[in-house]
């Protein structure tokens, strides 16, 4: 009895994976053939790259990418300092306010940038930074969730070397710089993952903030691109839609235990 | 010494709130003084070339108010809600159980639960218009071999807000098991021996130890399914754009029409201030409550 249950578990579980995984699956085969082969489910259909070809030449995506990687490095490089400074100095040093100020951040994982759009969309212009990489960035940079995990990782960082650094006359930057942000190289790691992966498949403030293919990253090309009013067949759609996914794709699947512990550590503390 | 120790603190209270300024400058500029312009905005008329922008005070609420199309959107938020987050959870549950068991394949198994949250959700919109278009969509042909009429899933009011949510779902719930999965591998071995040795069974096991135990990751991920109840939108703009009829249109979906597309920002600031009334009061709840009551370990 027992026995057929696990079987049986073991079957669902599967069932799951393979239904879970089905559209990507779809998406990948429709990709490789062509458009009528693709909606008739002709399995024995040749392989073709011709919609890569199709969809490449439809968009400029070389930009696309250029500006998606570009975005999530300025983005990554404005959190990494400004959650280093914050949590560093949320963990270490006391200064009066210091809980008020600190519920306040928190707050703002409530606060969320997609809801204020409008607001933050009449400052960007304000600050002259509308369809610029910069204006797309700026509001992710003070992450609260990022100030958070900082925090939390400084914290663990033991007192001693914090002290043994002072006698051999390291100032505050120094100690920040020379023990803490290297005892907190696990942390940084899991948070530039879960953020390179955020902002690489972020899209209505981008949508929003952007209006030329100078700035526009790859989700908003490729929501353009596949817009039904285009006219563009699945296979192509699904063509490009492998690629613009590809890179992220392919990095999680090498880098999969990183990945998935880099959202633990995340998530947990 | 007072004088010294006096000084030292005042350096920390210097050091403190210069490390702190740039978090403070940004949090300002992008989440506390648009939230407080938000709010004003929503209390003025909207500006046309005719008329300059005056205080209404509260006209915009009570316009949104009797607005049907705000009733219909919020009506759809709310099932959007109550459908995605528990049944996202308990898929998310099942999937952590059975990725942790000594199953064939497990590494497969977890990739294909966790591939989803990797991708963007545009381009999960466009993998399931593959599967909702009618007449070529894969959903029409396994119905045609059964003999099912061509459905128009994305087209039809009826199931255009509930594909939305299916995509939702599939995007999810991989990421919710994550967490499930981690607060499994935190239970001891030594209870599913205990268990084993009073002859519990692996159901009773789950019932009365596991699922108590998850009840902390339980409850964050229900703040985080809440929060996403609100945020995940943007396959709305590839699968429906809120149609037919607003029947899949979601609050911030509106939001973003009615500043974008209808240019009338006072309306978008007041659905904006209500929705952050919303999520407020879902904060309220995590730090009061939740993070009270669920700190058993």
């Amino acid at each position: 009895m027992s026995v057929l249950l696990r079987h049986l578990e073991s079957f669902g579980a599967l069932l799951l994976a393979v239904i879970w995984i089905s559209p990507l699956l779809f998406a990948f085969w429709a990709a490789f053939h062509a458009t009528t082969d693709a909606v008739n489910f002709n399995l024995t259909a040749p392989w073709t790259l011709e919609n890569f070809r199709t969809a490449w030449d439809g968009a400029p995506w070389l930009r696309y990418f250029l500006n998606t990687f570009m975005l999530v490095t300025v983005i990554l490089i404005g959190q990494f300092i400004v959650t280093t400074l914050a949590g560093f100095a949320f963990a270490q040093v006391r200064f009066p306010g210091r809980d008020i100020v600190f519920i306040l951040v928190l707050m703002q994982l409530f606060i969320l940038p997609e809801v204020l759009i409008v607001e933050n969309y009449v400052m960007v212009s304000r600050l002259g930074l509308f369809d610029t990489i910069l204006g797309v960035g700026m509001p992710y940079m003070a992450s609260a969730f990022g100030i958070f995990l900082m925090r939390q990782a400084f914290k663990g960082v033991p007192i001693e070397l914090h002290e043994a650094a002072r006698i051999e006359g390291c100032g505050w930057f120094g100690i920040l710089w020379r023990v803490y942000v290297p005892l907190a190289r696990p942390t940084y790691l899991a948070y530039a993952l879960v953020s390179v992966s955020t902002h690489w498949n972020n899209f209505l403030w981008p949508l929003i903030v952007t209006n030329s293919p100078d700035t526009r990253p790859l989700t908003v090309g490729l929501s353009i691109f596949g817009a039904p009013e285009n006219g563009v067949d699945i296979s192509i759609i699904s063509a490009a839609t492998m690629m613009s996914v590809a890179p992220l794709l392919v990095a999680f699947l090498v880098f999969q235990r990183q990945f998935v512990q880099a959202f633990l550590r995340a998530g947990i503390k | 010494m007072a004088k010294h120790v006096n000084l030292e603190r005042r350096r920390q209270a210097i050091y403190g709130w210069l490390l702190l300024s740039p978090a403070a400058v940004l949090l300002t500029t992008f989440a506390f003084y648009p939230s407080l312009a938000t709010l004003w905005t929503s209390l003025f008329s909207r500006e046309t070339r005719r008329r300059p922008s005056e205080f209404v005070g509260v006209e915009n609420y009570s316009d949104l108010f009797a607005d049907p199309t705000f009733w219909t959107v919020v009506q759809n938020n709310l099932i959007y809600a109550a459908a995605t987050i528990p049944i996202s959870m308990a898929i998310a549950l099942a999937m952590a159980l059975w990725a942790n068991s000594k199953i064939p394949a497990r590494g497969f198994v977890r990739t294909a639960y966790f591939t989803p949250t990797v991708l963007p959700m545009i381009a999960a919109a466009n993998l399931w218009l593959f599967f909702y278009t009618p007449g070529l969509g894969v959903l029409d042909q396994i119905g045609s071999l059964f003999g099912l009429p061509s459905v128009n899933w994305l087209g039809q009011p009826e199931t255009a807000l509930w594909a939305v949510i299916i995509v939702t779902i599939w995007k999810e719930a991989g990421f919710f098991m994550i967490f499930y999965l981690a607060a499994l591998q935190t239970i001891p071995e030594d209870l599913k021996e205990a268990a084993d040795i009073e002859g519990a069974s692996r159901w009773t096991y789950t019932r009365r130890i596991v699922l108590p135990l998850l009840m902390p990751t339980t409850l964050f991920i229900l703040v985080n399914a809440l929060i996403n109840s609100v945020k995940l939108i943007d396959h709305l703009f590839i699968l429906t754009k809120g149609g037919p009829n607003d029947a899949s249109k979601l609050i911030l979906y509106y939001i973003w029409e009615m500043a974008f597309a209808f240019f009338d920002a006072p309306q978008a600031a007041a659905m904006t201030i209500l929705v952050l009334a919303v999520l407020g009061i879902v904060a309220g709840i995590k730090f009061t409550i939740l993070d009270k009551r669920t700190h058993y370990q």
